[in-house]
C-alpha cells in the first residue's frame, strides 16, 4: 500500500515500513490532535493552561513526569550506551534516579505545592527575591529551547538514518504536531498526551527484551553469550568494576556515581528541573503531589528493561558489530545508535513495527511537550509578567501562554536548523544545560531547608556555582591536563567529568550562599511560612491507612531499589 | 483517573487508541505474511500482541467510558 506520505521517503534506510504501519503512525498523530481540540473548551484560565488546573491524580501527574523525561533519543541513547558501557547505564535509572523522585515526593513536593507557585523560578522569587528568579528564568527559558531544538535535530536523524525520512519532513510534521496540541489545551493537553505517550513507549518497546531474552536463553544465557562475544563479564556488573576509572569502559570511580550522579546531577534535575517538576505541580492536592514522584519511580526502576537491556541483548544475540559513528560511515556498518531499531526490525514484523516507531516518536514528542509548556510557563509567568507586562489580565496571559507555546516551537526549530549548519554547537548547549543544574539544587534545597539562608545568599551563591561550572569547563577545553584535576583522573570521559563538574559547582554554590548569608541581614521567620522548613506547617496524613501513605510506598520502592543493586551487583 | 470537569478520561481516549491497534497489528499480521523475516516467526508475535492490545483496549474503553455529568 503505497500513500502519498511516501513521497517523503528516501532510499537508504534500515527499516522499511508498510502500510499498516504507516496507518497506526497517522492514527497517532491524529489521536494527539485530537486530545488538543478536545481540552482546548476546558482550557479558559490561566491555572488550567499552566498548571492544568491543578486537577490530576497522582497516577496521572507521576506518569506524565516520568513520560516528560523518557524522550526517544534517551530510549535510543541509553540502548546505545548499553551497548557499549554494559549494564553500567543503569546508573542513570537507578541510583541516578530514584532517591532523588523519592527525596523530591518526601522533603521537597510540600514546600513547592503550599508555596502555590507556578514554577522552580516562581519558588525562588517567593523566598530569595526577584534577582535570583530571574537568573533562573532566562537560564531555563532559554537553554530550554535550544535544547529542544537539538533533540529535534537529533530525533530528525535518527528517522532519516532508521526509516529514511527527509530530515525537514520529521523536524516540522512532529513539531508543528505538538506545537498545536500544547497550544491548544497547555499543560492538560501535554500531560494528558504524555500518559498516552508512556503507554506506547512500553507497549511498543517492550517486545524486545521479552523476545531477546528468548533467544539469549535467559538472563544467565545472555550473560554467557556476552562474555563469550566481549571476551568480558564485566558489561553485566553494576558496581565490581567502579572501583577504579581503568576498569570499567566508563572511566569512572564509584565515588563519580554516587556523588556526582547519585547526589548532585540526579538531585539537580529531578527536583529542580521545570520541566519535570511541572508535571507533579499539576496534582490536586498535596498528597497527590507527593504521591506522584513515588510513582514515577516505580516505573522509572523498570525502564532499564526496555532500553538497557535491548543494548546488553544486542551483545549477545547480534551478529554484526556495532561501532561508532564516524567508523559505522566510512565501513558502511552500523552504528552504537542503531542498537535500537536493529532489535525491533530483529524481532517485530508489520504491524509491530509500526507500533515501534510509533513508540519513538511519542517519546520524541513527549519530550518536546514538556519542553515547549514548561517554556511558555516560565516566560510568561516569571519573565513577561514580571519584567514586561506587570497588570496584563489573565486571559491575556493565557494568550501569550499560547503564542509562546508557537514561538517556542518555532525558536526550536530554528534551532534545529542552526545545529544542521554548525554541529559543534550542540556539544556546547549541551555543557552548557548542565552549568545550571547542580547549582540550582544547591540553592532550592538551601531555601527549603535552612532558615538562615538570605535573599543575597541565595543569588550569589547561584551565580557563583554557575560561574564556577562554565570557569572548569573553560579551563578543561582550553587546557585537557586540567581534567585530572576536575574530574581527578586524567582518564576520565565526557560524562564522568560532567559529575565532578556537578560536584563542585554545587559545593561552591552551598559555600558561597552560607557566607553570604551569615554576612547579611536574615529573614523574618514571618516572611518564610510556607517555604522553608521549620517555618510551615505540612498538612498531617491523619489516620491515613498505611497503604494510603506517601512514607509507605516510598519505603517500598526504596527496599525494591536496593535489592536491584544488590542482585546486579 | 478522570479528574474534575473532565467528561472523557485520557484512559479511555488509550482504551480506544489500543483497541483499534489491536486489529491493525492483527490484520497486518495476517495479510503481509512477512513475519518470517523475523526471528521467531513461528510465535506468530504480532498476533499475540494484537490480541493483547484489543483486550486491554477494550478493558480501558468500557472501564473509563464517558458518563452522563
Amino acid at each position: 500500500m503505497q500513500l502519498p506520505f511516501c513521497l517523503f521517503l528516501q532510499s537508504t534506510k534500515l527499516i522499511s515500513l508498510g502500510g499498516w504501519d504507516i496507518a497506526l503512525i497517522a492514527i497517532y498523530f491524529i489521536a494527539v490532535l485530537a486530545i488538543g481540540f478536545y481540552l482546548k473548551g476546558q482550557t479558559n484560565t490561566g491555572e488550567d493552561f499552566f498548571l492544568a488546573g491543578r486537577e490530576m491524580t497522582a497516577w496521572i501527574a507521576g506518569l506524565s513526569f516520568l513520560s516528560a523525561n523518557l524522550g526517544s533519543l534517551e530510549l535510543m541513547g541509553w540502548a546505545a550506551a548499553a551497548y557499549q558501557y554494559g549494564i553500567l547505564g543503569a546508573h542513570w535509572y537507578w541510583i541516578g534516579a530514584i532517591p532523588a523522585m523519592l527525596f523530591l515526593g518526601l522533603v521537597m513536593m510540600p514546600f513547592y505545592y503550599i508555596s502555590k507557585t507556578h514554577s522552580v523560578p516562581g519558588y525562588l522569587k517567593l523566598r530569595f527575591g526577584e534577582s535570583s528568579r530571574l537568573l533562573s528564568a532566562v537560564s531555563f527559558a532559554f537553554m530550554t529551547v535550544l535544547m529542544s531544538g537539538i533533540n529535534m535535530y537529533s530525533m530528525a536523524l535518527v528517522m532519516r538514518v532508521v526509516l529514511g525520512w527527509d530530515i525537514h519532513f520529521s523536524i516540522w510534521v512532529s513539531s508543528l504536531t505538538v506545537a498545536v496540541y500544547v497550544a491548544l489545551g497547555g499543560l492538560r493537553s501535554a500531560i494528558f498526551n504524555e500518559v498516552l505517550q508512556f503507554m506506547l513507549i512500553w507497549l511498543g518497546a517492550l517486545l524486545i527484551p521479552i523476545m531477546g531474552l528468548i533467544e539469549a536463553g535467559g538472563w544467565s544465557g545472555m550473560q554467557q553469550k556476552i562474555a563469550t562475544n566481549m571476551g568480558s563479564d564485566s558489561y553485566t556488573h553494576l558496581w565490581n568494576t567502579l572501583g577504579s576509572f581503568s576498569d570499567n569502559p566508563m572511566g569512572i570511580h564509584w565515588t563519580g556515581i554516587v556523588l556526582g550522579l547519585g547526589f548532585v546531577i540526579s538531585f539537580g534535575y529531578w527536583t529542580t528541573d521545570f520541566l519535570v517538576v511541572q508535571r507533579v505541580l499539576a496534582a490536586k492536592d498535596i498528597r497527590a503531589a507527593k504521591m506522584a514522584p513515588i510513582i514515577a519511580s516505580a516505573f522509572k526502576m523498570f525502564v532499564p528493561f526496555i532500553v538497557i537491556l535491548p543494548g546488553l541483548l544486542a551483545l549477545a544475540v547480534l551478529p554484526m558489530k556495532l561501532t561508532g559513528e564516524e567508523a559505522a560511515v566510512a565501513s558502511g556498518g552500523h552504528s552504537y545508535n542503531e542498537v535500537l531499531p536493529l532489535m525491533l526490525a530483529r524481532y517485530c514484523g508489520p504491524g509491530l513495527l509500526g507500533l515501534g516507531i510509533t513508540a519513538l516518536i511519542a517519546g520524541f514528542m513527549s519530550g518536546m511537550a514538556g519542553n515547549v509548556s514548561a517554556f511558555a510557563t516560565v516566560w510568561t509567568y516569571d519573565i513577561y509578567r514580571s519584567v514586561i507586562k506587570k497588570d496584563g489580565t489573565d486571559a491575556h496571559y493565557v494568550s501569550m501562554g499560547r503564542w509562546c507555546t508557537i514561538l517556542g516551537v518555532l525558536v526550536s526549530i530554528g534551532t534545529a536548523y542552526m545545529v544542521m549548519e554548525f554541529k559543534s554547537i550542540m556539544d556546547y548547549v549541551q555543557a552548557l544545560f548542565s552549568f545550571f543544574i547542580a547549582p540550582l539544587f544547591g540553592t532550592v534545597l538551601l531555601g527549603m531547608l535552612w532558615k538562615r539562608a538570605t535573599p543575597e545568599g541565595g543569588f550569589w551563591g547561584l551565580l557563583a556555582g554557575t560561574v564556577s561550572s562554565i570557569g572548569m569547563w573553560a579551563w578543561v577545553k582550553a587546557d585537557p591536563s586540567a581534567l585530572s584535576i576536575v574530574a581527578l583522573s586524567s582518564r576520565a570521559k565526557d560524562m564522568a567529568e560532567n559529575m565532578y563538574r556537578g560536584l563542585w559547582s554545587w559545593i561552591v554554590c552551598v559555600l558561597v550562599t552560607v557566607i553570604v548569608s551569615y554576612m547579611t541581614k536574615a529573614m523574618p521567620e514571618s516572611a518564610l511560612n510556607g517555604l522553608v522548613y521549620g517555618c510551615t506547617e505540612i498538612p498531617s496524613e491523619g489516620d491515613a491507612p498505611l497503604y494510603a501513605r506517601p512514607i509507605f510506598w516510598a519505603i517500598v520502592v526504596a527496599a525494591v531499589f536496593a535489592l536491584l543493586n544488590i542482585i546486579f551487583w | 483517573m478522570t479528574h474534575g470537569k473532565q467528561e472523557i478520561s485520557v484512559w479511555f481516549f488509550i482504551g480506544v487508541l489500543l483497541f483499534i491497534y489491536g486489529f491493525l497489528i492483527i490484520g497486518a499480521t495476517m495479510t503481509s505474511g512477512a513475519e518470517s523475516n523475523v526471528v521467531f516467526a513461528e510465535y506468530h508475535i504480532g498476533t499475540w500482541w494484537g490480541a493483547l492490545l484489543i483486550v486491554l483496549g477494550a478493558f480501558y474503553s468500557i472501564a473509563f467510558r464517558p458518563k452522563k455529568s
